[in-house]
């Protein structure tokens, strides 16, 4: 064993098992319960002793043994030495360092005599970190969102670092958010509206894309290699410089202000991406089958209808979901074209709704509630097959 | 035979493809030729209402005698700005009922009344009359009467499709506009924001690429930001960035980071003392730019972990025997691996980020510095209401784009060529 992964080894662990508990300190501390400090020299003593002991000790003892008798000396030594904790405190510590002791028991006499081993010891618990660090950073704006719905004006006040959903109040005061933001700012209208539009838009999508990708992929024309190579450019070019023109041109011929108008826009926004999708998928399908069915004198909807359609059903509720992911997110356009709250989508509602200062943050939270669980049930649901089509870049953004 | 197929196929394929092109011919590429028309005019947003003869039909009866009515029409020009020329006016009369004392512009023809109201200059009004009077005696019915609507026509310049041009929006947009400020945050902008996504790109698609437990839980909450609808994610970013009853700023001032709460959303610049220096950062500008690393980098994560799961497990296998450690590892195999994937993405990002403008919009509308040329777009067509100089900022981010996309193109053609 090399003395310099050995230092590496316990000095990186200790460190970790130093940020490990200082988060839960956090924690603790904003649900009321004073901290003198975070005892930095005590921990980083403890954890490079529970380390090098568990080199010491090795596979003498049972894992779990090993793991439990870290934990019970380091949370004996924190929670009743050091300052007397709830037990509720002290089983959170006993938690992270089962955690914590279940990590490092990988690591043996042995392993840290080979060649990069203080490198492969920085690695993991680099490793480690980034995972925490990151489902923490992705994750707390959404846990936000949610948590914020079920607050009363007075308790967003009061303590803003307040984590917690108070389960112990009624039914109809936890949901309060959701049901004024229904009953008074008629959210199931807005709900209604950005369905049909998603729906709508996937639909027609679908229905002049489909044939436009099955000629793309199967037949000769003149210009076909200028259409494949325009879908990509036109599909590059931003929706903000669209915007003035449309604008201009739906309010002479009063398409501005219908779900109609905005259901053609974003048809046309998705149709180049639709297409690209779909004509790679239609271009994999055995031509043979078409051969055998122009024997058969079937003709090119027929064949679209027949052979094509049943052969790319995954292909296609692919693009499906994307379109409707793309419509329900869609803001510019309803933002351009809507200024009619009768006819608002759920996020122009949102955006009009935070328009007004005095809109308390619980219903505009709500709001965003709604408008994000459906797209996330989608895309963790179907996520499979979602995938693959992103990598494509089929979501623009 | 083969001649006759080949022409079929040719027809059909362009019946297939007809209506989709059509389409998009309409919504996406007519506005950006129609840019270019609009941004050499003068154009304010209310000029673009097409100016209407209306008429507004009230009908009254008259005391003492049963057997008359009276109509009034508030005729009026709806447009301020623009005339109507040779305003025509019709409206039908039931059978029994016929006008007396008719104005001189007007005719009765078979029940109908025909008006020439000649030209109406803006804001035209005028309360028109016609005496009727019932021909057989019985009572006119009033709502009949009523439910018949006038209809009127005339013809008017519509300011979008005469020939003035000029050249004052694209000198206001260069030299009266803070262009090239502008054009440095869009820069500032866009270049951070792609760089920070693909740094973050390579990191998370590294750890996601080892075997942990929930590794494929971790892939799906690395996608939420990107996948999550834009307005939501804005609103609830503006909560926890709040001064006052914000998250992030409570959490900070609680454990003495900061002494006062930081407005990161509505503050310009933010001095920092660095060694005896005073550095003055863009606070507003890089809270988000942060935002828009923290939602798209998963964009780049996807890439760039597809990438890495295609890099054959031998080389590594190879280089562990040859003694390379964990870093010689990502810099000798990963790194030349995802090159590629990486200039691909620094692209895409980098032409979107140009673009962004629903982003910045939602966080701050624009304000303490964070005008980007998208915002301005906006800003100029709707909050000034000059559609000629919104149509020529979009000109001007049509063209850099059509540069970008140039080098883009050549470039990926490279890498085709070497391939």
């Amino acid at each position: 064993m090399k003395t310099k992964s050995l230092i590496y080894y316990s000095l990186i662990s200790s460190i970790f098992l130093f940020s490990l508990v200082s988060i839960w300190k956090i924690l603790v501390t904003l649900q009321g319960i004073e901290l003198k400090n975070f005892n930095f020299a005590i921990i980083i003593t403890l954890g490079i002793a529970i380390s090098v002991l568990n080199l010491l000790i090795g596979e003498k003892l049972n894992y779990i043994i090993k793991s439990t008798f870290f934990a019970l000396i380091f949370t004996f030594i924190d929670g009743y030495i050091v300052q007397v904790m709830p037990i509720w405190y002290n089983i959170g510590i006993f938690g992270i360092l089962i955690f914590f002791s279940l990590k490092i028991n990988k690591y043996n006499q042995k392993n840290l005599a080979t060649e990069h081993s203080s490198q492969i010891v920085v690695f993991d618990f680099l490793t480690l970190f980034g995972i925490v660090l990151f489902s923490f950073v992705i994750l707390f704006p959404f846990y936000m969102m949610l948590i914020t719905s079920f607050k009363t004006q007075a308790a967003l006040l009061i303590n803003p670092l307040d984590f917690s959903i108070n389960f112990n109040q009624d039914f109809k005061e936890l949901f309060k958010s959701y049901f004024v933001i229904f009953d008074t700012y008629k959210f199931g209208r807005y709900i209604l509206i950005s369905t049909f539009v998603s729906v709508g838009t996937v639909i027609v999508t679908l229905a002049f894309a489909i044939p436009a990708a099955y000629a793309v992929a199967r037949l000769n024309f003149f210009g076909k290699n200028f259409l494949s190579t325009s879908i990509l450019i036109i599909y590059m070019f931003p929706a903000i410089v669209l915007v003035i023109p449309l604008y201009t041109v739906f309010s002479q011929l009063g398409l501005r202000n219908s779900v109609g108008g905005l259901l053609i826009v974003y048809t046309a926004t998705t149709l180049p991406v639709a297409i690209y999708m779909l004509q790679g998928y239609f271009k994999s399908i055995p031509k043979e089958l078409e051969e055998a069915a122009i024997m058969d004198k079937l003709n090119w909807f027929g064949i679209i209808i027949k052979i094509i359609l049943p052969l790319s059903i995954p292909a296609i509720s692919s693009v499906a979901l994307y379109v409707f992911m793309i419509a329900w997110n869609e803001f510019l356009f309803s933002l351009m074209f809507l200024d009619n709250p009768n006819s608002f989508t759920l996020s122009r509602a949102i955006q009009y709704l935070s328009g007004d200062a005095e809109t308390p943050r619980q219903y505009l939270m709500a709001g965003s509630v709604v408008v994000t669980i459906p797209v996330l049930l989608i895309f963790v649901y179907f996520e499979k097959y979602l995938v693959s089509g992103l990598t494509a870049g089929s979501v623009k953004g | 035979m083969s001649d006759t197929l080949s022409k079929i196929e040719k027809r059909t394929a362009y019946i297939l493809i007809l209506p989709a092109v059509f389409l998009v011919f309409s919504i996406i590429l007519f506005p950006i030729f129609a840019n270019v028309w609009i941004s050499f005019k003068e154009v304010g947003l209310k000029d673009i209402r097409i100016p209407e003869p209306r008429a507004k039909k009230i009908v009254k009866s008259i005391k003492d005698n049963p057997d008359q009515l009276k109509i009034i029409y508030k005729l009026r020009n709806s447009s301020l700005i623009l005339e109507i020329r040779d305003v025509k006016f019709q409206d039908k009369l039931p059978k029994n009922i016929k006008p007396i004392n008719l104005d001189e512009r007007c005719s009765i023809k078979s029940n109908k009344i025909y008006c020439k109201f000649g030209n109406w200059e803006a804001k035209y009004r005028e309360n028109f009359q016609i005496l009727l009077q019932s021909s057989d005696g019985k009572k006119i019915n009033k709502k009949e009467l009523k439910n018949i609507k006038p209809k009127l026509t005339g013809k008017s310049d519509n300011i979008l499709l005469n020939t003035n041009f000029t050249l004052k929006n694209f000198k206001k947009v260069f030299f009266q506009n803070e262009f090239f400020d502008l054009l440095s945050t869009t820069f500032y902008y866009t270049f951070f924001g792609t760089i920070g996504s693909i740094v973050f790109g390579i990191l998370t698609a590294q750890l996601v690429n080892q075997k942990f437990f929930g590794r494929t839980f971790m892939r799906s909450v690395l996608l939420f930001p990107y996948v999550g609808p834009v307005v939501a994610l804005a609103y609830t970013w503006e909560l926890l960035l709040d001064p006052y009853s914000g998250t992030l700023n409570n959490l900070l001032m609680n454990f003495q980071v900061i002494q006062e709460p930081l407005n990161l959303l509505g503050q310009k610049y933010l001095t920092i003392n660095f060694f005896g220096f005073d550095l003055k950062l863009r606070l507003a500008l890089t809270t988000v730019i942060i935002f828009e690393i923290w939602r798209y980098f998963p964009l780049a994560f996807l890439f760039i972990l597809a990438r890495l799961q295609a890099v054959p497990k031998e080389l590594y296998e190879a280089a562990e025997v040859d003694g390379a450690g964990p870093l010689q590892k990502f810099i000798n195999i990963t790194l030349p691996q995802i090159t590629a994937v990486i200039s691909i993405l620094f692209m895409i990002r980098f032409i979107w980020n140009f673009n962004k403008f629903e982003d910045i919009f939602l966080l701050t509308g624009g304000a303490s510095g964070t005008r980007t040329l998208p915002i301005n777009v906006y800003e100029q067509g709707f909050t000034i209401s000059d559609i000629g100089m919104g149509s020529a900022v979009s000109i001007v981010i049509v063209a850099l784009l059509l540069i970008f996309m140039f080098v883009y193109f050549k470039l990926i053609g490279k890498r085709a060529d070497e391939n």
